[in-house]
């Protein structure tokens, strides 16, 4: 019935994905790469990309070190974690949920963090002192409009998704009536506040980043440890319990995990919608659904996806800067669109 | 003995499903434990593989209670096939077989090739290899179980525990999959554990059978002394007699009508 060659053909078959799983990293490396260039070296001084890359070793002018070191490095770097960031929680969320539409901007988890934030910003309630004030604040909200969400859609001891993505919509835009609200009353810091909620990128420093950065990695680091089994999640909880999983303990990490990357993003850079929906599900079409290549992928092209954005953003209307959420959303809102438009099935839902 | 499930209850919400259930499994044994719906045996499954925790009683694997040993050490041991559903998800049928490894790896640790080729093999055994590039919801319900059952296959599990596994195949896909499965427990001593209400599958595969019927165990024992026209009036509400057909050394029931209340 077996025939070893069959076995050695088949075997030939699991090799070939290793090799599209690596050059499809490498791609984006590559990508990640001139963008990172392209980013760097425009601007009100434009350098050309050798200009660029002779300052990263060392050389140009003293203006051109400190423009590229001093106000555009960090604004990369912040640009690259946070769309990571947001990508990697919709990533995680979607398989978690099963669903396609899970991101934290549905699920309402932006404005829970953008909430805890305003409150940090307008009214100076926090958690933790100085640089910590704003990000802890909104880790807390987020992690609480989690809970709120879950347990709100939470029937007889399982959680449909519809309820799930009705009651994210619900507490989401309760939260967002709630910043609308402090904008409002915040009178003197209205244009800080107004800008921050439609994505901003600017004036972003080295101290922001290493606040960001650290957030970040750790919720990328939870989805990457439990990315093989989110695999078997998706099957559905008992397939994953079957195969040994403790679903219930994986699900409250990558809960945090999200909370997590997400607050950090939202707490710098305000509401930056369709990043955490989109990407994971433009990475899906390419790289399959494998969470070992999926998460990976998606926290690269969440990051290229973020720094284009900004490119755009200080570019359309030069001098002037745009907000970057009006970027995203302008291209993420037609692209769910078509999502929604597309059967399922042809998405790989 | 190789499992052995001891005064298991369970209730629903107070409404009784499993009364003090008792049993043993012997290695190597094909036995299905069999009842009509809503009897309890889904609710049994679940608990024999800990996906619920009895109220009462304790299941034993291996010497080991289940209760207190991990998710994976289980899946280390025992594999499941749940009855067939749904699977929305571009998965190739090569990615959903070749998950039957992860109990067996560390973490990190990729797939070696002689996991690729234990999953090639389950995959031929279960005649879906020339699927292995095909999405996993592009597949027919009865492909769909194979690629399942392939799976459980290549945990290289010592006992495998099938729910309704007929249930969304073709007759002569069901005699494939049960052959496959009844060869293994011949060759390999592999035990099998079979919960269904399909009668005549039950009695043509199985060694010992256990009778479910108003949450607790009716019968016990070899078919002959399980499968009688008492019983199964009793339970399953039918005229039925259990004959053995020598053509296919195999016991075979005649469905003769529905009882008259």
């Amino acid at each position: 019935m077996n025939n070893p060659d069959g076995i050695e053909k088949g075997v030939e078959l699991f090799r070939n994905r290793s090799v599209r799983w690596a050059l499809s990293l490498l791609g984006l490396i590559f990508i990640l790469f001139l963008v990172i260039l392209l980013s760097l070296s425009r601007g009100a001084l434009d350098i050309t990309f050798l200009g660029v890359i002779d300052v990263l070793f060392g050389g140009g002018t003293d203006i051109e070190r400190r423009v590229v070191w001093q106000l555009r490095f960090p604004r990369v770097v912040m640009a690259l974690t946070v769309g990571a960031g947001l990508a990697v929680s919709g990533v995680a969320m979607q398989g978690l949920f099963r669903n396609p539409m899970a991101s934290p901007f549905i699920l309402g988890l932006s404005s829970g963090a953008a909430f805890g934030a305003a409150l940090a910003m307008v009214f100076g309630i926090a958690l933790l002192p100085g640089y910590l004030a704003i990000p802890s604040m909104a880790f807390a909200f987020c992690l609480l409009t989690l809970l709120l969400v879950y347990n709100i859609a939470k029937v007889g001891g399982r959680v449909p998704i519809e309820t799930l993505l009705l009651a994210g919509i619900a507490v989401g835009a309760f939260f967002s009536a709630l910043v609308n609200l402090m904008t409002y009353l915040a009178g003197d810091d209205l244009q800080g506040i107004v800008f921050w909620m439609m994505g901003d990128l600017t004036q972003f420093g080295w101290d922001n980043v290493y606040v960001v950065l650290p957030m970040v990695i750790f919720g990328a680091s939870i989805v990457m440890y439990y990315s093989r089994d989110l695999n078997a999640m998706m099957l559905g909880d008992n397939h994953a319990q079957n195969l040994g999983i403790e679903v219930g303990k994986v699900r409250v990490h990558l809960l945090i995990a999200c909370a997590m990357a997400t607050a950090a993003a939202v707490a710098f850079v305000g509401i930056i919608g369709f990043v955490g929906l989109v990407i994971p599900h433009v990475m899906r079409l390419i790289v399959g659904p494998d969470h070992r290549i999926l998460v990976p992928t998606s926290i690269l092209a969440g990051g290229i996806f973020l720094l284009l954005a900004d490119v755009l953003a200080r570019w359309v209307l030069a001098p002037q800067v745009l907000p970057i959420g009006i970027i995203t959303a302008l291209i993420g809102a037609p692209y769910f669109v078509y999502l929604l438009r597309r059967r399922r099935k042809e998405v790989g839902w | 003995m190789i499992m052995e499930v001891d005064g298991v209850s369970f209730d629903y919400a107070g409404n009784p499903v499993l009364d003090s259930v008792r049993f043993r499994v012997r290695k190597g044994e094909v036995l299905g434990i069999l009842g009509p719906n809503g009897s309890g045996k889904t609710t049994l499954l679940k608990i024999m593989n800990r996906n619920l925790s009895p109220k009462a009683g304790s299941v034993v694997v291996e010497d080991r209670d289940i209760a207190r040993i991990t998710k994976r050490e289980i899946a280390q041991r025992m594999a499941v096939v749940p009855q067939g559903g749904e699977i929305n998800f571009a998965f190739t049928v090569a990615d959903i077989v070749l998950m039957g490894r992860m109990p067996s790896l560390e973490r990190f640790q990729m797939e070696s090739d002689d996991d690729l080729r234990i999953v090639w093999d389950a995959m031929q055994r279960t005649k879906v290899d020339h699927l292995a590039d095909r999405p996993i919801n592009q597949v027919s319900g009865g492909e769909r179980q194979r690629a399942i059952i392939a799976r459980a296959l290549a945990q290289m599990p010592h006992i495998i525990l099938m729910d309704e596994p007929t249930l969304h195949l073709d007759v002569n896909h069901q005699l494939e999959v049960l052959d496959l499965v009844y060869g293994l427990s011949r060759d390999q001593g592999l035990t099998v554990i079979i919960v269904s209400h399909d009668l005549s599958m039950v009695a043509r595969y199985c060694d010992r059978i256990i009778l479910i019927h108003d949450h607790r165990i009716e019968a016990a024992g070899r078919v002959e002394d399980v499968l009688t026209p008492d019983n199964m009036r009793k339970v399953f509400n039918i005229e039925a007699e259990l004959d053995y057909d020598e053509r296919i050394d195999k016991n075979v029931v005649s469905i003769i009508r529905p009882c008259r209340q």
